[in-house]
């Protein structure tokens, strides 16, 4: 394999080097909600949190928004953004429903006919 | 002589624990699952392993991407988990075993393999769902359990051909290692799932159980996948097949599969659970 290999996979964000500069900020905010005190903190003055880690204008709408791809597309790492996930008490499922634009049950049977193998 | 006497794979997500905590495993969602796991621990508490090696990936816990170590092995006596951002209660130490982790780090930095060595570290979800899995009720205190922590989450990552390689130089350095121990390797993680994006929730089952079949006899082949090979096949998280690898490259010697079961969904992934027995020829 070459190094640097890029390669495009439509309906997926690789977290490669851009992204990882790019999200920088974004990642370490929800990296900081492993904490009980940055989540309250955060709760309390989201904007004000926000800047704290220099988000981006992008990035503060689609936090406001709870806009998970456009999380993705600023370069936010699907790892740490489950803890602003989890901060929001939604767990996988949800996600998967708010980012494929399925409903929950709709996401959940899709995981049950992928799963036996049916597509 | 220590010596390794089997390799595990297991799932290792978050909602297992939760499950277990709620008293789930008999629901007709989870049933599947966990009926998989009595054979396993009936042999582990047959055996009685004096250490695990256990190959998974941090997701945020000990690690940032500030400082992202491509091979982190943990060296020291006592591991403690922490929230990971969900509150969920802390849960008891994990037991450490200092000794064969620094010949195991010494032996691998020789080789080539330049670990980071964490005397502490905190170990997340991939690390202690598959010991309560094997031990339910947080009973694995009594395993020393050496951590070897594989990037999975940020590009580049190890491929899968350096992670099977690094496997067999931990396999080397265990056959190694003068005190007579008992060893077992779990490789934990996958299978298929994609987490982000329009793309979330692929499950490649074929391809799952492809790999188990190829974790039994030809490992190697599966080292001819790059990891966008495994983003493409099998999901932006299908590269914890690392965690399983590396797991397999442990066994040096000889391997029978005593023990499988594959089942898909659980939470967004294929959930592969196999147990092989693994023996040194005589020498």
């Amino acid at each position: 394999m070459a190094t640097n290999e890029t390669r495009e996979f439509p309906g997926t964000y690789l977290f490669d080097s851009k992204m990882a500069k790019k999200g920088y900020g974004l990642n370490k905010m929800c990296y900081s909600f492993n904490n009980q005190e940055a989540r309250d903190e955060f709760n309390a003055d989201p904007d004000a949190y926000c800047d704290k880690f220099n988000l981006s204008d992008a990035q503060k709408v689609a936090i406001k928004e709870k806009d998970i791809i456009a999380m993705l597309r600023e370069g936010g790492s699907i790892y740490y953004l489950a803890k602003y996930a989890g901060l929001l008490k939604l767990n996988m499922q949800d996600i998967g429903a708010l980012q494929t634009g399925m409903s929950v049950d709709e996401f959940k049977d899709m995981l049950v006919k992928n799963g036996r193998g049916d597509v | 002589m220590a010596n390794i006497i089997g390799g595990i794979t297991t799932s290792h997500i978050p909602a297992i624990a939760n499950a277990m905590a709620n008293g789930l495993e008999e629901t007709p969602y989870w049933k599947p699952f966990f009926d998989g796991y009595p054979p396993v621990r009936d042999w582990l508490n047959e055996k009685k392993p004096d250490v695990i090696i256990l190959f998974y990936n941090d997701h945020g816990l000990e690690f940032f991407i500030d400082k992202k170590p491509t091979f982190a092995i943990g060296v020291a006596d006592e591991y403690h988990n922490a929230d990971e951002g969900w509150g969920i209660p802390t849960i008891p130490p994990v037991t450490g075993e200092s000794e064969l982790s620094w010949h195991i780090a010494n032996s691998l930095v020789e080789d080539g393999f330049d670990m980071t060595i964490c005397q502490e570290m905190k170990v997340d979800h991939g690390l202690t769902v598959p010991l309560n899995l094997m031990w339910p009720g947080y009973n694995y205190g009594h395993v020393k359990v050496i951590p070897v922590c594989i990037n999975c989450e940020q590009h580049p990552m190890p491929q899968p051909k350096r992670t099977f390689v690094l496997g067999q130089a931990i396999g080397r350095a265990v056959a190694s290692f003068e005190e007579d121990l008992n060893v077992v390797v779990f490789g934990t993680g996958g299978m298929s799932h994609q987490l982000d994006g329009e793309r979330a929730g692929i499950i490649n089952r074929k391809f799952d159980i492809e790999c188990l079949d190829k974790l039994v006899t030809d490992p190697e082949d599966l080292t001819k996948y790059s990891n966008l090979d495994l983003v493409e096949i099998a999901g932006a998280q299908g590269v914890e097949l690392n965690m399983l690898l590396a797991m397999r490259g442990t066994l040096i010697g000889q391997v029978k599969e005593l023990h499988r079961n594959y089942h898909a969904p659980i939470s967004n992934t294929g959930s592969g659970l196999m147990l092989l027995e693994h023996t040194m020829p005589e020498k």
